[in-house]
C-alpha cells in the first residue's frame, strides 16, 4: 500500500474508489488503509497549495538559517521544539553544514516577520543567530509548478 | 480552373473527416470533458525536452543522415533488444521517420503494386486504407470481433487472403479497442501465412502501453521475423507526439529501398527530435514506467466505471482507450449516441464507426486525460444513460 501513500501525496482528492482502481484493490481495503496510516500518524494531514500571489493577500515568506547550541541531554530536540510551536513557524528542519536549523515562516509583512525574528527566535537562550532570507517569488512548491501551463493549439483530425 | 479533374482521383476519394463535428461543437462548451483525442496528456519528461533544448544551443541544426543519427540507430537497436527482445542491426535495418504515420506510409509504398491488396483488420487507425488506396492498392478489411477481444483469428486471416493480398497490417496494441495480440495468437497467424510471401506492416507504435503483461511483436517470432516491417516511434512511449519522430525495423533488403522513399520524399527526420530521442532512450525507462503505470490505473478505474453502469466492455490491455458497447443499452447507433451525449452533458467519445467495419455499435474512450476529468467524465455518462434504463 507505499503506492497509496505515493498518490495521495501526488493528490489527495482521489476518490476512494479512484484509489482502488489505481493501485487494484476494494475502496473499503483503502479507506481501512487510509485510516490505519491516519491513526498511526503517517497521513499527517490533507491540505491544498495555494498561489497567494495570485489572491489580494500579500504575504512574505522567509527562510531562517539558525545556528543553535545543542542542550547536554536534548541535543537539538528540545529547541527545536521551542521553536516550532510558535504558529507562525510554517516548517523547521535540523540540517547538516554551516547552520543547524532552517526555520520557514510566514508574515502579513516584512515587519512582522523581522518582530518575529528579533523578538520570540532570538531571544531563545540557545539560539546563537539568525541568517533572514526572504523569498522573492515562488516558482515551484510540492512538486506544483506556480506558473499556469500555456494551451497548445489543437485541430487534428485523424478520422 | 477545373480543380477536381485535375487532382489526383484516388486522393479526392479519401473521404474528410468523420468526427470534424464533433470538435467543432466542442469548441462551444467551455465545460466540455474531452475523451476523443487519442494523445498522451503528459508533456515530454524534461531531461528529453532539455537534451533538444541544448542541441539548439550547440547550433547543431543542419539535416541528419538520411536514416537517422548512427548514435541514434545504435541507440534504437538496443532499446529493442533490451525491451522487447528483438534484434536489428542498426545500420542496415533501422531507419528513423517523420513519426509513425511516415513509417506506416514508407511501408505500405515500398510493397503495393497497383492493385496489390492489403489486409487491414478492423476496428482500426485510420490512416491504413487510404494510405494503400493513395499507392493504387486496395485496402481489404477484416472485422475483429468483441468476443475475441478484437484479436485478428486465423480464421478471419484465412478468409481473407487471395493470390492478389501483398501485406497484412497488424495494428496491436489497437487504437480504438485496446486489443492486443498474444504470442500464441501470432503463432496462429504464422501457420496461415506460412508458404505465402505476404508481407506484415506491424505498427506497434503502442508497444510499450501494455498492461498485465509484455508486448510480443511478430517479429519476436522467428518464422515471421523475414516478413514482418515493424513500425515504432517516440510519440506513445516518450510522450512525443509533436516532436514527429517514429522508426521503422525491416529486412535489409526491404529497408534499403524505404530509405530511397525516405530520402527523396522528407530529406531526414526532424534533428532536434533526434537529439532528443537520444537522451530519452539512454535515460528514459523510467518515465515510460511511470506514465504507463498512471496509464494503468486510469484503466482500471474507467473501466470498473463502464461496468458499473452496465456497459459492456471488454478489459483492453494496450493503448490508452475503452471501446464500449453504447448501443446496447441505448438502442442508439455510435454516431447518435456519440453526438447526443455530447450535446446533453458535454463530454467528447468517438463513435467506433469512424473506425471502419466492426466498429459500429462501440465508443472509442482515451482514457489519456486527467483522473479528475474521468470521473467527471463518469458522472455525467451515468446521468446521460439513466434516459435509457426503463
Amino acid at each position: 500500500m507505499d503506492n497509496l501513500l505515493r498518490l495521495l501525496e501526488g493528490d489527495c482528492t482521489l476518490s476512494r474508489k479512484q484509489l482502488a482502481a489505481m493501485v487494484g484493490t476494494s475502496p473499503e481495503r483503502v479507506e481501512e488503509a487510509i485510516r490505519d496510516y491516519e491513526d498511526k500518524h503517517i497521513i499527517m494531514g490533507y491540505k491544498a497549495v495555494i498561489d497567494w500571489d495570485a489572491t489580494d493577500r500579500q504575504d512574505v515568506t522567509a527562510l531562517i538559517e539558525v545556528k543553535v547550541e545543542p542542550q547536554r541531554d536534548n541535543g537539538f530536540d528540545r529547541v527545536a521544539e521551542r521553536i516550532y510551536q510558535y504558529e507562525e513557524v510554517e516548517s523547521c528542519y535540523l540540517m547538516s553544514g554551516d547552520f543547524d536549523m532552517t526555520v520557514i515562516i510566514s508574515g502579513r509583512s516584512l515587519q512582522e516577520v523581522a518582530r518575529f525574528v528579533s523578538l520570540k527566535l532570538s531571544t531563545i537562550d540557545e539560539v546563537k543567530s539568525t541568517a533572514t532570507h526572504f523569498i522573492l517569488k515562488k516558482y515551484k512548491e510540492n512538486h506544483l509548478i506556480f506558473k499556469k501551463p500555456e494551451k497548445q493549439e489543437e485541430g487534428f483530425y485523424f478520422v | 480552373m477545373n480543380y477536381d479533374g485535375m487532382m489526383n482521383r484516388r486522393i479526392q476519394d479519401v473521404p474528410p473527416s468523420g468526427i470534424r463535428k464533433y470538435f467543432d461543437l466542442l469548441e462551444d462548451m467551455p465545460n466540455a470533458i474531452s475523451l476523443g483525442i487519442g494523445e498522451p496528456d503528459f508533456p515530454t519528461p524534461w531531461h528529453i525536452r532539455d537534451a533538444g533544448i541544448y542541441s539548439l544551443e550547440k547550433g547543431l541544426t543542419k539535416y541528419t543522415p538520411n536514416r537517422g543519427f548512427s548514435e541514434l540507430l545504435r541507440q534504437i537497436a538496443a532499446y529493442l533488444q533490451r525491451r522487447f527482445d528483438l534484434t536489428y542491426d542498426p545500420m542496415s535495418q533501422l531507419l528513423v521517420t517523420v513519426g509513425g504515420s511516415e513509417g506506416i506510409d514508407l511501408a505500405l509504398r515500398c510493397l503495393i503494386e497497383p492493385g496489390d491488396e492489403v489486409i487491414i483488420p478492423t476496428p482500426s487507425f485510420v490512416c491504413y486504407g487510404p494510405l494503400v488506396s493513395m499507392s493504387c492498392g486496395v485496402p481489404v478489411y477484416v472485422e475483429t470481433k468483441a468476443e475475441n477481444e478484437f484479436r485478428l483469428t486465423p480464421e478471419e486471416l484465412r478468409s481473407a487472403i487471395t493470390p492478389k493480398t501483398k501485406a497484412l497490417v497488424l495494428p496491436y496494441p489497437c487504437n480504438p479497442t485496446g486489443g492486443i495480440m498474444e504470442r500464441s495468437d501470432l503463432k496462429a497467424l504464422a501457420d496461415v501465412l506460412e508458404g505465402t510471401d505476404i508481407m506484415i506492416i506491424s505498427d506497434e507504435i503502442y508497444a510499450e502501453l501494455t498492461y498485465g503483461g509484455h508486448h510480443v511483436s511478430p517479429a519476436n517470432l522467428p518464422e515471421l521475423y523475414d516478413r514482418t516491417i515493424v513500425v515504432n516511434g517516440f510519440s506513445k512511449a516518450y510522450s512525443m507526439t509533436g516532436w514527429r519522430l517514429g522508426y521503422l525495423c525491416a529486412p535489409k533488403a526491404i529497408s534499403s529501398q524505404m530509405v530511397k522513399l525516405h530520402q527523396y520524399g522528407i530529406m531526414s527526420a526532424p534533428t532536434t527530435s533526434q537529439y532528443a530521442a537520444i537522451e530519452a532512450l539512454q535515460y528514459g525507462d523510467g518515465d515510460i514506467e511511470a506514465m504507463r503505470d498512471e496509464y494503468d490505473g486510469r484503466r482500471r478505474f474507467l473501466l470498473d466505471g463502464f461496468r458499473e453502469l452496465g456497459l459492456e466492455c471488454f478489459e483492453p490491455k494496450g493503448a490508452f482507450y475503452m471501446f464500449p458497447n453504447v448501443s446496447k443499452v441505448s438502442g442508439l447507433t455510435s454516431d447518435e449516441f456519440c453526438t447526443r451525449f455530447l450535446e446533453a452533458e458535454q463530454v467528447a467519445i468517438i463513435p467506433g464507426s469512424a473506425f471502419g467495419p466492426g466498429g459500429e455499435g462501440f465508443a472509442r474512450c482515451c482514457y489519456a486525460t486527467s483522473m479528475k476529468d474521468l470521473d467527471e467524465a463518469l458522472k455525467r455518462l451515468a446521468r446521460f444513460l439513466k434516459q435509457f434504463q426503463n
